[in-house]
Formats: structure tokens, sequence, C-alpha cells
């Protein structure tokens, strides 16, 4: 019963979101603002992360690859598909679902419980379209830009990994890199794809979290802690229907 | 004016308001009192249209609020000026930012108008010195005449204070009552202060509502409110040992 009043609930805030906006110039302001929050000051963390990710896939499939059967290049290649179509875009928006998420939830649970929602919706403005839509919309544009910086910095991690070791050649793993699969594009789509829908998830599930607090701060912060666990148990299950959908 | 006529209101199986009716008059500054969990904040709630009320009218010069459409509510929602408990200043903005935010998202004037509208209203509640700060950076009672500069900016209908003086030293919130009371004179709206406060009672109590477990127990102004033989009125008012020794006095 509890379930269904919350899917009901989330559902009734997502088509209270989309209504015209009071004013466009404002709402588009709010728009920019989001992608810079959400998006650009996240690419710090996502480059980091994801050079790391880059470097370590490169060692552990060197190592793991024992048999000279196999050519050298398969480091590059299996490289590249494990980030394309996997390590980017689902770990790094694991990692922006801790990151985003608790900073939509407890922004909104602040808001909230220090009544700015009401202050508003009393001046007669649509909160949930003046608040969520922006970081909702926002992510959906921006992540898969990230995703596109993720897969990128992936990439030059290897390299690195590549130089730093002599596990395998550069001149190897660039050429496993660079070999063209027929599929390439379609992966590519697949990721950037799957990374929206996840940006969906996080953004809507975290807003819900905090757009509903009710109490003080210590519910502010048992929001934020749900709304990581839902939106990152959700973006793990999409992954497996997309995945199931699109590659099979 | 506004005018509350038999209002009802439950959460689950929980009724807190029981019947309510009463009317807040033009130009003047009408209160809300009672005991913590009476029902002011719900019955407000009600008026203001966060709460749906179960069952009565809630008339804004003849406009009943919960049988309108929408975009009326929208509409009225605009001539409504709210002052909340702990001003519910947006963090994320300035002093300046704040006041100007109801003229950005509802009217065509232009930025520099914008300025000068929330330069004037900051200047009425005397904090124009402090309007490149933000919420964060200044006290509770500045606080409080930030959110009631912003209240006013739109020139509002009708004005609505949810306990304007929590959290303030009694300088200050004499000073905020002074300064709800002279607006409310000067742009001819009609105040609804909620408080639980006895010199905010005394100082701006123009018309009076007492709420008493979710029942509108007693109406009067400052003045009657101190004679009444209403014993859970009594019992209100001179609970303080000053308000006591005050009561033996004149008796």
């Amino acid at each position: 019963m509890n379930i269904f009043y919350h899917i009901g609930r989330y559902t009734q805030m997502l088509g209270q979101m989309f209504s015209r906006p009071e004013k466009f110039s404002v709402y588009w302001s709010r728009l920019m603002d989001e992608i810079v929050q959400l998006g650009i000051k996240s690419i710090g963390i996502v480059v980091l992360m994801s050079a790391f990710m880059g470097m370590v896939i490169v060692i552990q499939t060197a190592t793991a690859i024992d048999s000279p059967l196999i050519p050298a290049y398969t480091v590059g290649f299996t490289t590249k598909q494990s980030i394309l179509l996997e390590f980017s875009p689902t770990i790094i928006s694991l990692i922006l679902a801790g990151k985003v998420g608790s900073n939509i939830a407890s922004e909104l649970g602040s808001m909230r419980v220090t009544e700015q929602i009401d202050a508003l919706e009393i001046m007669g403005v649509n909160s949930r379209n003046f608040l969520i839509t922006p970081k909702i919309l926002g992510a959906v544009i921006i992540f898969p830009l990230v995703i596109v910086f993720s897969m990128a910095f992936a990439f030059i991690g290897g390299w690195f990994a590549c130089v730093s070791t002599d596990l395998v050649t550069v001149d190897k793993y660039l050429y496993g890199i660079e070999i063209f699969h027929d599929n390439d594009f379609m992966y590519l789509s697949y990721a950037l794809s799957k990374t929206a829908v996840f940006a969906f998830i996080m953004t809507s599930i975290s807003s819900y979290q905090g757009y509903y607090v009710k109490g003080g701060s210590l519910e502010v912060g048992k929001a934020s802690t749900r709304a990581v666990v839902y939106s990152s148990v959700l973006i793990l299950l999409f992954n497996y229907l997309i995945t199931q959908l699109v590659l099979i | 004016m506004i005018e509350v006529k038999n209002i009802d209101k439950s959460f689950g199986d929980v009724q807190i308001l029981h019947d309510v009716s009463f009317n807040f008059e033009e130009g003047k500054t009408n209160l809300i009192i009672g005991q913590s969990g009476s029902g002011k904040s719900v019955l407000t709630k009600c008026i203001v249209g966060l709460h749906e009320p179960d069952n009565g009218q809630i008339l804004y010069h003849g406009r009943n609020l919960p049988t309108m459409k929408k975009r009326e509510k929208k509409e009225i929602r605009k001539e409504i000026g709210m002052l909340f408990q702990g001003g519910a200043l947006f963090d994320s903005l300035t002093v300046e930012e704040n006041v100007m935010f109801p003229l950005t998202m509802f009217t065509k004037m232009s930025k520099k108008e914008m300025k000068a509208r929330a330069k004037f209203c900051l200047d009425r509640v005397d904090i124009l010195d402090k309007n490149k700060l933000y919420p964060a950076e200044i006290s509770g009672g500045m606080q409080k005449r930030v959110a009631i500069a912003r209240a006013i900016v739109m020139k509002p209908k009708y004005l609505f204070c949810d306990e304007p003086n929590s959290g303030l030293d009694p300088k200050t919130s004499i000073l905020i009552d002074s300064l709800i009371s002279e607006l409310t004179e000067e742009y001819k709206m009609t105040t609804v202060v909620i408080t639980h406060d006895m010199n905010s009672v005394l100082e701006i109590g123009d018309n009076i509502m007492f709420i008493y477990k979710g029942r509108n127990h007693w109406t009067g102004d400052k003045n009657s409110i101190l004679t009444t033989d209403n014993k859970e009125v009594t019992d209100f008012v001179y609970c303080s040992k000053f308000m006591k020794m005050y009561r033996e006095k004149i008796v």
C-alpha cells in the first residue's frame, strides 16, 4: 500500500512539474544554473575517477590475459568496450547519484523545512515546476556530455598505465582502441541514452525525497540517504532492463 | 476583507478545526491567538490555500478560495504577502534579490525599476544598508524585516504574519509589531497576525480571535481582552507573573 502511495505521489509530482513556466527567462537562467551546478561542477570528480578507472582496467586486463595466442592490442579493445558500455555510463552515474542525489534532496529538504517552498507556493509560483524541472532537464542535458568526458579521461588513464608499466605498449593499446567495430556507434548512443535515463532517475527520485520532507534537519538527512539508496538501486535495475532490451 | 465561514479541517481521524467563522477586517491588524496546538497555523494555512478545508468558505472580498479554479487561485496569491515564522528567505539570493523575487516572477518591470522598488521597500523597513548580504549573514530580526519587505513589494491587499516575534528580543518584537501595524494602515491591507505573544496582542490587536481546541472561542480587541470574564481567555492572558500583578492592580 505504502509503495503505491509513493508511486502515485511521485507520478503526480512529475505531472505538476511540466506546466507552463511563469516567466521563461527566469526558468532559462535556472536551467543554466542547474547545468553548471549539477554537471560542470561534477566534471572534476568524474575526470579523476575515470582516469584511475582507465588505469586499473588496463592493468587488470593485461595481467589477466596471459596467453601468447591472444594479441596484445586486445587490452586496448577490451578497455574500450568496458569503458564505453559499462564503466563510464553506469559506474559514473552511480557516483553522480551519490553526489548529485544527496545534494538535491538536502537542498529541497532544507527549503521545505524552512518554509521556502511554502513561500513560493503562496507567491503563486508552481514550486515543482520552478525547483525540480530545471534540475531534471539540466541533468538529462549535461550528464551525457559529462560521460563523454569520463570516457575520454578513462582512455587517457589507460594510456598512462601503458606508459608507466611495460604490460602493453602504447601503440598496441591505441591500436586496440582504434579498431572499429560495426556496433561502436550503436554502443555509444546506447551508453549516452542510458546515461540520460539514469540522470532522470537520480534527479527525479532525489527531488521527490527532498520535496516531500516533513519535520526537521534529521528528516532532511534521512531523505538524502534514501535519495542516494533508491536512485542507485533503480539505476542498477534500469541498467539491466535497458541492456537486455537494447543489446540482446 | 476576508470572511471565514464554518471551516472544518481534519488530518486523518483528528479534527483540528471545528466550524470556525470570523471576519478579518480591511485596514486593521487582525490577530489569531491561542495556545500552541490550538489550530492557529492550520487555520492560516487554510486561509492562504496551503491546506484545503474539509468544509466551509474562505471569501476574499466575496471570492471563495476553496472553489476557485487554479488560475483564479494564482491571481489571488499575487495579492497575498506572507511573513513566515522563520522568515523563509531564499538562502541562495541576496537580501535585495529576495525582495525583487516576486517582481521578477510576476511583473514586466525593468531591472532598474525592480531595484528601485526593492530599495524603497528595504528603506521602509530600515534595512537598506544590508541589501548585498545573504540571509545567513544577517540577524533574525533583520531577516524578519527583509521578509516584511518581500511581503509588501507587490503592494498586497492581504498580509499574513505567522508568529512574527518568535525568537526576537522584546525591543525588536515591538519594532516589528509597529512596522506591521504602520504598513497595514499605509497600504490599507487586511493583515492577519498569528501570535501567542501578549505584548503583540496589547500593541496591535485591533480585531482578535481566540482559538481554543480548534474553535473560535472568543472575539474582541486589545481593550476588551483585558476585561473579559471568559475563563480560557483570562487563563491565556494572565498566565505570566507580570500580567497577574497587573490584574491584581486593576482589580
